[in-house]
């Protein structure tokens, strides 16, 4: 890792655009501008001369990209914003015709984004809205109309307090989040108040998504042990309940500590864990 | 005399709707042209250099559920609570069913089950239409047990 660090500060150090497909799965470093396949023909070494034998340079076919969290788009140009290994994945399954291009990046903070699903904590209830805080830098609102079956007259039971599951509907910057508890069907799909009980505690967002992989051996590993529910939140939270307290702390802990543990160290646990 | 009163009609009221009828061509076009000019003078426009934005190929997508296909954030395990687990496996497969949702339409009800359910339904939509005569051999049918038809009543000349 700290070799790939001092890679990409050198990289940096020259300025010069990287290519984005050469360094897939490597550091890449904030303001550092990213090539994507097209244009690196154009400029990279050797490009004059192949310009020379294309018969139209102009009409060049050109792809699709989507470039996820961490890169941002300038003009014509693709910037990196924040530090991590550049991931990519190949199209298919929408997204456009040149892949999704994004920064894997560790953090806690949590910045919302749009139709991501979070655990919030209602702190305000006032009129029409009630206030949740979601680990971001505002609390977002939420509609007391944003929930299934709830009308004017038949308000959702909601208080001070609760833990929700939702939604966001608008996440810009500059803006005040707005939280819903319905999809655009109307309907809950689980988002709502989680229940009673429980226990909510902080990780990072790289663990959340770590966690959320649809091959996660953690998962299925923890789901064998104990019945239990567990509702993760895009922000960073994590809800649990077991049947019993002990039970909830134990899986607390194992979910915490699974960031930093190898796949043996894991196995390890869970074999002692599931003797007892 | 008349020819005078023609022209003095006055262009706002030939350009009424119930005039038009009456109008020859020439001066139908004439209003028409004046008529757009006129609207092109009220047509007011920004006066700015035209703005030049070139399509772009790049299109941005914060949301990390949507690079990285994650699983959907509610789980229960060993029957916890029930009403999750269904929701989850809903949730869950929407990802995956996308990719084989074409090779394999799921059936709600199998071919044979099909096939079945029209075999009794074609009873006893025929026997709606039998006549009370026929109606008998639908019944026999439906109980299981097939009789050989009776032999047809027909009239017996008596033996002398």
């Amino acid at each position: 890792m700290a070799e790939a660090a001092a890679i990409a500060a050198e990289s940096l150090a020259g300025s010069k655009a990287r290519a984005a497909r050469t360094v897939l799965g490597q550091v890449v470093l904030p303001g550092e501008e990213l090539l994507l396949p097209e244009q690196e023909d154009a400029e990279g070494p050797g490009g004059a001369g192949e310009r020379l034998l294309r018969l139209n340079p102009g009409a060049r076919s050109r792809v699709r990209v989507v470039c996820g969290p961490g890169l941002r788009r300038s003009g014509d140009r693709l910037l990196v914003t924040k530090c991590g290994r550049l991931r990519h994945k190949e199209p298919g399954g929408g997204g456009g015709g040149g892949g999704v291009y994004w920064v894997d990046s560790q953090q806690k903070r949590y910045v919302p984004v749009k139709g991501d699903h979070v655990i919030g904590i209602v702190t305000a209830k006032s009129g029409d809205i009630f206030k949740v805080d979601v680990g971001g830098s505002e609390p977002a609102s939420l509609s007391y109309l944003a929930f299934e079956g709830a009308t004017k007259r038949n308000r959702p039971n909601v208080q001070v307090g609760d833990l929700i599951y939702g939604q966001f509907l608008v996440a810009n910057k500059d803006m005040e989040p707005e939280m819903v508890c319905i999809d655009s069907c109307g309907r809950a799909n689980g988002m709502g108040v989680i229940g009673q009980d429980g226990l909510l505690f902080k990780v990072t967002l790289g663990l959340i998504r770590k966690l959320l992989a649809p091959d996660c051996e953690i998962i299925q590993e923890v789901g064998k042990l104990y019945p239990l529910e567990i509702v993760f939140g895009m922000n960073g939270r994590i809800w649990v309940k077991a049947k019993t307290i002990q039970q909830t702390l134990i899986l607390a802990n194992i979910l915490e500590a699974c960031e930093h543990m190898t796949t043996d160290q894991r196995k390890q646990i869970f074999s002692r864990l599931a003797e007892s | 005399m008349a020819a005078e009163h023609k022209t003095k009609l006055s262009k706002n009221l030939l350009r009424m709707k119930f005039m038009q009828r009456g109008l020859d061509l020439e001066t139908k076009q004439q209003l028409e042209e004046e008529e757009k000019k006129i609207i092109s003078e009220e047509h007011w426009y920004l006066d700015l250099p035209e703005l030049k934005e070139k399509e772009s190929f790049i299109i941005e997508e914060q949301s990390f559920s949507f690079c990285e296909d994650l699983l959907y954030g509610r789980m229960s395990f060993r029957g916890f609570n029930p009403e999750v687990e269904k929701l989850m496996l809903q949730m869950n497969s929407k990802n995956k069913a996308k990719e084989v949702e074409d090779e394999t339409v799921e059936l709600d009800v199998s071919d044979e089950e099909m096939a079945k359910r029209y075999e009794t339904l074609v009873g006893t939509i025929g026997k709606k239409f039998a006549k009370k005569r026929d109606r008998a051999n639908y019944e026999e049918a439906e109980n299981g047990n097939i009789k050989p038809n009776k032999a047809k009543k027909m009239f017996l000349k008596p033996q002398d």
